[in-house]
This record gives C-alpha cells, sequence and structure tokens, in this order.
C-alpha cells in the first residue's frame, strides 16, 4: 500500500477501509479455525491435550472473541467507514483518529490472543477482556464514534442514508453496554471484580449480551445490507419507508428482550416475560428488513443466477429471517423450557452468525476489494462461487446438527420416570450428541475452507491491483 | 433486584432519547422525499 496517492479533501480515506478489510479476511481465518479447533475437541476430547492454553474452556472465549470482535468488528469498520463517506459525499473526518481506530483495534484484538489462552478472563460472556484491554476499547470506541459522527456532522447531502442510522446506533449502544457491563475493580494488573453481584451481575450481563447481539450483530451487519444489497443490485432499496420503518421499530424495541436469557432463573418473573414479550414483538420489524431487503432483488431475480456475489447477499438475508423467527419462537417461555442450556442455542446462534452475519461481510467484502485495489473485479469469479456453496452447505450441517442434538438434550433432561426419578443421567446425553458433533465438525470445517478460498481470491485480487484513491462526488446529486 | 433500579430508567432515558431524535428527524425533513433518497446513493460513487 506504499503507492497511495496523497491524500486530500478531494479523495475518499479508503486506506483505512483497505487496512480494515484485509484484517476482516485475516481475523476471519483465524477466528473459524479456533471455532473448528473447539468443535474438534468436543467430539475428540484428546485434543485438549491436557495443556491448559489449549484447553476448551480457554480456547472457546478466543473464537466468540475473534469472530464477533475482530473479524465481524472489522468488517463493521471497514464498511461503515467506506459507505459513511460515500453517502455523505465527504471525506472522512478526522483521518489520524481513523488511524488510531485501526491499530488500536487491532491491539485489542492481539491482547485477547494472548490473555486469552494464558487464563486471563473477567468471566463474562461475550466481554471476557479483562480491565486495561476493557479501557482500550473504550478509547478506540470513543474514536470511532467521534470518526463517524464527525463524518455525518460535515455531510455535504442533507438527508442521512438509512444505513448510517442503523451503523450510528451501533456505534452508541456498543458504548454504553460496554462501559455498564465492564464496570469493575481492578485487583491487579490483570484481575478484577465485577461491580455487580449475583443475580444483579447476570441481569446486567445479558442486557449486555443480548443487546450486542441486537446492536452489534444485527444493527451494525443491517448497515452493511442497506448500504452494499442495493449497490451490488445497482436498485434502490425495494421500500426506503420500509427502512425507515424498520430501523425505528427495532431500536425500540430490541434494549427491552435482554430477560429472555434468564428465564426460569432468580429474575423476577414479571421481567423475565416482559423480555420474552418483547422479543415476540421484534419478529415484525426484522421480518420487514428481511422481506424489503430480498425484495429489492424484485425484478430483477435472473441477477441470482448469475452473480455469486448477490447470492451471498440474499442467502444471508434468509439466514436473517430464520434466526429471527427462531429467535423470538425460543424466547417463548414453555419452548425455552426445552431448548435452554442444549444444543439448540448453539445451532441458533450459528444459524444467525455463520449465516447471516458472516455471508453478508463476505458478500460486501467481495463488492468491496476490487473496488478498494483498482480491479473490475475479484481475481476469481468461479471461486466465489465454490466458496458459496462451500460456505452454504458447512452452514446446514452445522445448524441441523445442532437442531437436532439440541432437542435430543432436551428431551432426555426432562424425561422423568413415574416415580419422579430421571429417566436420563446427564452422561446419557453426552453420548446421544455424539454423532451430532461429527456432522458439527464438518459443517465448520467447510465454512472454514470457504474463508481459505476467499483469503486466497483476495490475497490474488490485492497482488494484481493497487490501492486507488477514488475522488469525492462533488455534483449535487439530484437535488 | 436493585439492577432494575439502574437498568429500567436507562432504557426508559434511551427510549425518551430515541423518541427526541426520531421527532429531529421527522420535524427537519429527513423522511421528506423518501424514495428519491433511495436512489441517490446509487450514483454517489465514482467507479475506479
Amino acid at each position: 500500500m506504499n503507492i497511495e496517492i496523497r491524500s486530500d479533501e478531494a479523495t475518499y480515506n479508503d486506506t483505512v477501509v483497505r487496512q480494515f478489510a484485509i484484517m476482516t479476511i485475516v481475523w476471519g481465518v483465524v477466528g473459524m479455525l479456533v471455532g473448528v479447533v473447539i468443535a474438534a475437541q468436543l467430539a475428540f476430547p484428546a485434543l485438549n491435550f491436557d495443556l491448559p492454553w489449549l484447553s476448551y474452556g480457554r480456547l472457546r472465549p478466543l473464537h466468540t472473541n475473534a469472530v464477533i470482535f475482530a473479524f465481524g468488528g472489522c468488517a463493521l469498520f471497514a464498511t461503515s467507514y467506506y459507505a459513511v463517506q460515500r453517502t455523505c459525499q465527504t471525506r472522512l473526518f478526522a483521518g489520524p483518529l481513523a488511524a488510531f481506530t485501526f491499530w488500536g483495534w487491532q491491539a485489542v484484538i492481539v491482547a485477547a490472543a494472548i490473555s486469552l489462552p494464558l487464563g486471563y478472563t473477567s468471566g463474562k460472556e461475550y466481554a471476557e477482556l479483562e480491565w486495561p484491554i476493557d479501557i482500550l476499547i473504550t478509547l478506540v470506541w470513543v474514536s470511532y464514534a467521534v470518526v463517524f459522527f464527525g463524518t455525518l456532522f460535515t455531510r455535504k447531502v442533507r438527508h442521512i442514508y438509512v444505513a448510517n442510522w442503523f451503523f450510528g446506533a451501533f456505534i452508541l449502544t456498543v458504548a454504553l453496554l460496554h462501559v455498564v457491563n465492564s464496570a469493575a475493580i481492578p485487583a491487579g494488573p490483570m484481575k478484577s471484580y465485577s461491580v455487580y453481584a449475583g443475580v444483579q451481575d447476570a441481569m446486567v450481563q445479558w442486557w449486555y449480551g443480548h443487546n450486542a447481539v441486537g446492536f452489534f450483530l444485527t444493527a451494525g451487519f443491517l448497515g452493511m445490507m442497506y448500504y452494499f444489497v442495493p449497490k451490488q443490485i445497482g436498485r434502490p432499496v425495494y421500500s426506503y419507508r420500509l427502512s425507515i420503518v424498520h430501523f425505528w421499530a427495532l431500536i425500540f424495541t430490541y434494549m427491552w428482550a435482554g430477560p429472555h436469557h434468564l428465564h426460569y432463573t432468580a429474575l423476577p418473573d414479571w421481567a423475565q416475560s416482559l423480555g420474552m414479550v418483547f422479543s415476540l414483538i421484534l419478529l415484525a420489524p426484522s421480518w420487514g428488513g428481511m422481506i424489503n431487503g430480498v425484495m429489492t432483488l424484485s425484478g430483477a431475480w435472473h441477477k441470482l443466477r448469475e452473480d455469486p456475489i448477490l447470492r451471498f447477499m440474499i442467502v444471508s438475508l434468509s439466514f436473517y429471517g430464520m434466526s429471527t423467527f427462531e429467535g423470538p419462537m425460543m424466547a417463548i417461555k414453555t419452548v425455552n423450557a426445552l431448548s435452554h442450556y442444549t444444543d439448540w442455542t448453539i445451532g441458533h446462534v450459528h444459524s444467525g452468525a455463520l449465516g447471516w452475519v458472516g455471508l453478508i461481510s463476505m458478500g460486501s467484502l467481495y463488492y468491496l476489494i476490487p473496488r478498494l485495489f483498482g480491479r473490475d473485479a475479484m481475481y476469481s469469479v468461479r471461486a466465489i462461487e465454490i466458496h458459496f456453496w462451500v460456505a452454504t452447505i458447512g452452514i446446514v450441517l452445522y445448524a441441523v446438527s445442532m437442531w437436532v442434538s439440541g432437542v435430543t438434550q432436551g428431551l432426555m433432561w426432562r424425561s422423568v420416570e413415574p416415580d419422579g426419578t430421571l429417566t436420563y443421567s446427564f452422561v446419557e446425553s453426552v453420548k446421544a450428541s455424539y454423532p451430532y458433533y461429527y456432522v458439527r465438525l464438518t459443517g465448520g470445517l467447510l465454512y472454514l475452507t470457504g474463508m481459505v478460498i476467499m483469503a486466497w481470491n483476495v490475497a490474488m485480487t490485492v497482488t494484481g491491483g493497487k490501492p486507488v484513491a477514488v475522488p469525492v462526488l462533488r455534483a449535487p446529486a439530484h437535488a | 433486584m436493585d439492577i432494575l433500579y439502574l437498568l429500567v430508567p436507562l432504557s426508559v432515558v434511551l427510549v425518551l432519547a430515541i423518541t427526541g431524535l426520531l421527532a429531529w428527524a421527522v420535524g427537519s425533513g429527513q423522511f421528506d422525499d423518501i424514495e428519491r433518497e433511495g436512489q441517490r446513493i446509487l450514483i454517489d460513487d465514482t467507479e475506479p
């Protein structure tokens, strides 16, 4: 990237977009590889090697942090920086600060990759990192907000495009969630105690956890969807009005759904029911958005046959629809009584993560990479096609095996003899799950294979191209 | 469940803030001609 044209106000700042885009691919391969390793450990426990650093308990948070915050996070940085400049027709605000968000975020990821296998953890799911790293995250995130909203406030277009609303909500909410949930009292350089305790801590944790799903993994990636799907199709979003309704409805309801993670716990019953009701309400805006995205193709369905990138995006939206139906259903208390603590939850998370988040990021990156490096298209369109099929089959194997395993576990755990004793011991349910763990491993391996194909394709595209500086659009667009 | 005295007011404040933002967006004409705004992004970048 040494050919970068001297940056000035007349071009978009795509340097930071390129950096984040490339690191999305790198962390995608790493994070999914760790996921495959822990899936293999569940099928073959000997792969823990009796080494603490490679044990499942330490690698699992490494996997979740790497795929959510490293892969997903870098994808969100890259796409939001790209889209906000184009839709606001202005260069990114505070260039040096944008560069700091890149290097700072990479430092956070490296710190996580070192500290988690060493066993440093705050014990909060999806927020395991210890307090010094938490402080760095806060600094990076505040800088991100300054860069993003600074760009928004200096926009040359009066209207704020809907994708920016989604990106903006994601940035602000994640800042709030992180600060409240990670509040802790340090007790050493890499040790701290949460300021909350017991069920209070559990409630804060799932208020954080659920809203992290809602705003990091949903709102952020919806921002990506609302920009890159219309761009790839070459048509405006099916109903712009519906996209506005989608945004506000989602933002108003998401905050209240967290207690569904704590059904049948010490949490007051009314709080559980409140969480359940809001989860059910969420189905409406989610499906509105999903239909809106898919219908953008209306009148151009033939493009789905020719364009593998579009296939990534549309199948991603289908998985968004599936998991936003499945989620509210699992939030119903009677369904949750069966599904909670079983592999069904793992299947649900992965149909959302691999299907929705993964595929929409990959589709958007396939759109971005050639444009960022001055190429007409990816090096190999055939490889995109193969990636698509390998990944899709992988997701189906993963999700279906976990559904079957989860329902099996749930039914075995609740089965009671006439005299009131349990029909099955816990270990019998573990034994019954084994066949599905091999299928899950196969699905994960396929998905990782797709990611490696993508990494090769990106490497070939990037080495054959060179970074280009794109001038900021000056003409008043249809004033 | 003292924590609800933090989380519920926090969520209510957020709802009020979101309502304020929505009122601003509607009042300032963000949604006056929205179907055209969907078209605009298609011509926003000069292809390399």
